[in-house]
C-alpha cells in the first residue's frame, strides 16, 4: 500500500503569530517552524498501517524552504520519502491554489491513501483535505478518530459531536484525522540519523508541472485586506473584600449577566 | 528548563538535544512528582528511552548503540536529570553496567551480550558495594567458588541500584586472595536460580530509583560470563566507576540547573517591599553564583569527558569534575530553596526534591572523600 500524508509547517503554536505589513500574510519567520501539531497524528497513523499493512509512506509538504525540517521530521519518525513543493510563486496561496497544488503533487504519483490532519494550527480554515479530495475525485472519509484499512477498503470512525458515524470508502480515498486517534510517537535517535539518507524530491512549481496563474498572492480569490492586533486585556475590577467581599462578588456576577 | 546554550560537535547531537528536551518536556515533567511521591520506577519512560535510543548512546553502532562521544551522552543525561534525577540516574547506571562487556568483554562476549543490552528494553545493574565494603571496594567478601562448570556466587551486595528489577547484573566478586587482585566480574542474568533480593531501602531522596540488597545463594554462572580475567576484575570495576563518575557529575549539573532556573523564575515574579525580590542585590547575587558554579561544573565534566573521547587519561579529571559537581549539586539545591523562602520548603514547589536528591550524588560511585583521595594520590604520588 501507498501511502501520502500531507504535513504542514507552522508557526510555534505557544509563539505570538504576527502577519507581514507589507503583504498581510502569515510572518512564517517571526517564529520557530514546527509540524502542524494534527499532522503528527497523520503520520502516526500511516507508519501504523504501513507497518499492520505493509506499504510505503511519502510525506509532502508545500512551503518554503525551512519546511524541510518539518519532512525531517516526518521522515525521522520513520516515514520513507519525502516531496517538498517550494517555489517563491507559492506564496501568499489560498485554500483553492494549496488544493490544487497539492492535489496535482498526489495525482502524478499514484496513492492508495492519502492521510491530512484535519486543521491547521495557523489558518485553521479545515478545508484543505476536502478540497483536494474534491480535485483528485476521490471519496473523502474525514475527521477521523480510528482508521481500519482492509484489502480494498478504508473503514473510519467520524468524530461527531454526540459520539461518532461509521463511514467506509473504496480505496483510493482521502483521509483526515483528529487528535483523538493516537498517540504520535517521537522520532527515534536512529531515525533521526537514517533520515538524513532518505530520499527527498524537491519540486519547483514548474517541475510538478503546475500553471502558475493558478497560484500565489495575485491569484488568490480573497485577499486579507487590513487587520488590527487584538486590543490588550482591560485592567479588570478589583474587589476588596471588607468582610463583604463574597457579596461584592455576587453582585458583580449579577451585573454583567453570569448568574 | 532553559535552554542551555551548547556547543554541540554535530548535527545529530544537536538533533538529539532536541529530542531529549522534548521528552522532558512532553513525558517526563508531567508525571516526576506523583511518580517520586508514590515511589515508584518508571519503567514506562525507560522503555520509552529505550525506544527512542536513548539507553545506548555511548556503545558501538554494530551492537545497537548510538555511536555517540561521552561528549554528548552526558549532555543528554544532563538534561534529563535536570528534570527528574532518579531518571538520568537509571541511564547512567544502565550505562555502567555495560561498560565491563563493553570494553572488557571478548567478541563473542560482546555479541552474545550487547545486543540484549543495548536493544532498549533491558536495564542493568552494577553491583560493587556490599555492607562491609563501601569506600574500601576492594575488602568484598561475596565469594565465587570455581568448579568445572564455571562459578558459584554466594554473598550479598548493598545498596544496588536497579538491584530488584535488573535484566542483568555485573557482579564483583572475590575468587582468589584477599585484596584488589583477587577479585573477578562476574555477569549474571535476571532469574539465574539462588538470586533474591533485600527489601527496597528506604531513602531520603531519588524515590522513584529503587536501591535494594542484591542476595546470592548458590548463583551457578558459567565460564563464559567472567569478563576479563580471573582476579582481574578490580581494574574492570575502578575503569567502569570512571566512567560512571562521569555520568553522576552530568546528573548533578542537571539537578543544579533545575534548581536554578526554578529559583530564578521564582526571583523574577515574587515582590516583597513593592519590588520583584530578583532586584535586591543580596539575591541576584546569589543566583549569579550558583550560575557561575553551575558553568564552571559543566566545563570540568565536558573536559573529562573531551579527554575520555580522545583516548586519554581521564580518571583524575573524572574524580575533579565529580567532587565539584555534586558539590555544586548541594550548594546550589541549598541556596536555590532559599530564595523561595517558606514556599521553598513545602513540597508544592521541587526545590525540597532537589535539595534531598543532591545529597545522594555526594555518596555515591565514590564519596566526595574517595575522589579527593584520587586527586590527592595523583598530585602527591603518595598513597
Ligand atoms: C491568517 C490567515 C488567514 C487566511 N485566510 C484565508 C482565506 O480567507 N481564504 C483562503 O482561501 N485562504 C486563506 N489563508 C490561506 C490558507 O491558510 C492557505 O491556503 C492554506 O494552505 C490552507 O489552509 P489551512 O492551513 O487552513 O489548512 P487546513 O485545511 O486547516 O489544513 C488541514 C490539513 O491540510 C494539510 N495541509 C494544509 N496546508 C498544507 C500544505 N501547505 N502542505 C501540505 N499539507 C497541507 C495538512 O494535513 C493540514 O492538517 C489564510 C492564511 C492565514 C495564515
Ligand atoms: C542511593 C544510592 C545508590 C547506590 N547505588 C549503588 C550501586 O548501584 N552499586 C553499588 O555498587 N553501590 C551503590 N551505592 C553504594 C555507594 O557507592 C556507597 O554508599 C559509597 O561507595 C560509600 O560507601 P559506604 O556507604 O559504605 O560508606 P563508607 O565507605 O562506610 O564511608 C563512611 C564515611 O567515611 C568516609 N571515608 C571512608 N573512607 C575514607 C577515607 N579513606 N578517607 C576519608 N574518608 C573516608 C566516607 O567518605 C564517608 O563519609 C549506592 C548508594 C546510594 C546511597
Amino acid at each position: 500500500m501507498k501511502i501520502a500524508v500531507c504535513v504542514k509547517q507552522v508557526p510555534d503554536t505557544w509563539a505570538e503569530k504576527k502577519l507581514r505589513d507589507d503583504d498581510s500574510t502569515l510572518d512564517r519567520e517571526a517564529a520557530d517552524g514546527v509540524m502542524n501539531e494534527l499532522d503528527e497524528y497523520a503520520v502516526e497513523e500511516a507508519l501504523r498501517l504501513a507497518e499492520a499493512n505493509g506499504g510505503e509512506v511519502v510525506v509532502v509538504t508545500m512551503g518554503p524552504e525551512r519546511a524541510a525540517e518539518t519532512v525531517r521530521k516526518a521522515l525521522s519518525m520513520g516515514a520513507d520519502a519525502g516531496v517538498h513543493l517550494v517555489d517563491d510563486s507559492l506564496h501568499g496561496s489560498d485554500a483553492l491554489a494549496t488544493s490544487y497544488a497539492l492535489a496535482e503533487v498526489l495525482a502524478a504519483r499514484n496513492f492508495d491513501l492519502v492521510i491530512f490532519g484535519s486543521e491547521s494550527t495557523d489558518a485553521r480554515m479545515s478545508v484543505v483535505p476536502a478540497m483536494v479530495a474534491e480535485r483528485l475525485g476521490l471519496p473523502q472519509v474525514t475527521f477521523a478518530q480510528k482508521v481500519d484499512v482492509d484489502g480494498s477498503k478504508v473503514a473510519i470512525q467520524r468524530q461527531t459531536e454526540y459520539g461518532y458515524d461509521d463511514v467506509e470508502a473504496e480505496l483510493p480515498a482521502v483521509v483526515s484525522v483528529v487528535e483523538k486517534i493516537n498517540e504520535p510517537r517521537y522520532p527515534s535517535f536512529k531515525g533521526i540519523m537514517a533520515a538524513k539518507k532518505k530520499p527527498v524530491e524537491t519540486l519547483t512549481v514548474a517541475d510538478a508541472g503546475l500553471d502558475a496563474a493558478k497560484l500565489g498572492a495575485t491569484a488568490a480569490w480573497t485577499k486579507v485586506a487590513s487587520f488590527a492586533a487584538r486590543p490588550p486585556k482591560a485592567a479588570g475590577t478589583v474587589v476588596t473584600d471588607e468582610g463583604d467581599g463574597g457579596a461584592k462578588i455576587a453582585t458583580y456576577l449579577t451585573e454583567q449577566k453570569f448568574v | 528548563m532553559t535552554c542551555i546554550e551548547r556547543r554541540l560537535p554535530s548535527d545529530e547531537a544537536r538533533a538529539l538535544l532536541d529530542l531529549t528536551r522534548d521528552m522532558c518536556a512532553q513525558s517526563l515533567a508531567p508525571v516526576v512528582d506523583a511518580a517520586e511521591e508514590k515511589s515508584e520506577f518508571p519503567r514506562d519512560i525507560m522503555n520509552l528511552l529505550g525506544q527512542t535510543g536513548l539507553l545506548s548512546l555511548p556503545y558501538p553502532e554494530q551492537f545497537g548503540g548510538g555511536a555517540q562521544p561521552y561528549e554528548v551522552y552526558l549532555q543528554v543525561l544532563e538534561e534529563l536529570s535536570s528534570v527528574w534525577l532518579s531518571v538520568g540516574i537509571s541511564v547512567s547506571v544502565h550505562s555502567l553496567a555495560c561498560f565491563p562487556v563493553a570494553e572488557f568483554g571478548t567478541d563473542e562476549q560482546r555479541q552474545h551480550w550487547l545486543p540484549m543490552m543495548l536493544a532498549g528494553d533491558t536495564i542493568g545493574a552494577y553491583c560493587l558495594s556490599e555492607p562491609h565494603s563501601g569506600s574500601d571496594a576492594s575488602a568484598l567478601s561475596t565469594q565465587a567458588a570455581i568448579d568445572v562448570d564455571g562459578f558459584i556466587i554466594n554473598g550479598q551486595k548493598a545498596w544496588i541500584t536497579h538491584g530488584d528489577l535488573a535484566d542483568f547484573y555485573n557482579v564483583m566478586v572475590r575468587t582468589g586472595e584477599s585484596g584488589a587482585n583477587g577479585i573477578s566480574c562476574l555477569l549474571v542474568a535476571a532469574g539465574t536460580p539462588g538470586l533474591s533480593f533485600a527489601p527496597r531501602e528506604l531513602k531520603m531522596g531519588a524515590w522513584a530509583s529503587p536501591t535494594a540488597g542484591v542476595i546470592f545463594d548458590d548463583v551457578r554462572v558459567g565460564p563464559d560470563h567472567l569478563i576479563g580475567t580471573e582476579d582481574g576484575g578490580f581494574r574492570i570495576a575502578m575503569a567502569a566507576l570512571d566512567a560512571g563518575r562521569l555520568g553522576i557529575a552530568a546528573c548533578a549539573v542537571g539537578l543544579a540547573q533545575g534548581a536554578l532556573d526554578a529559583a530564578t523564575t521564582y526571583a523574577q515574579q515574587r515582590r516583597q517591599f513593592g519590588r520583584p525580590i530578583a532586584q535586591f542585590q543580596g539575591l541576584s547575587f546569589m543566583l549569579a553564583d550558583m550560575d557561575t558554579a553551575i558553568s564552571a561544573a559543566r566545563a570540568l565534566y565536558l573536559d573529562a569527558a573531551r579527554r575520555k573521547d580522545d583516548g586519554v587519561e581521564f580518571g583524575v579529571a573524572a574524580a575533579k569534575a565529580k567532587l565539584f559537581a555534586t558539590d555544586t549539586a548541594m550548594k546550589v539545591a541549598n541556596d536555590a530553596l532559599q530564595v523561595l523562602g517558606g514556599y521553598g520548603y513545602t513540597r508544592d514547589f521541587p526545590l525540597e526534591r532537589y535539595f534531598r536528591e543532591a545529597k545522594m550524588l555526594q555518596i555515591v560511585e565514590g564519596t566526595n572523600q574517595v575522589q579527593r583521595m584520587v586527586i590527592g594520590r595523583a598530585l602527591t604520588d603518595i598513597s
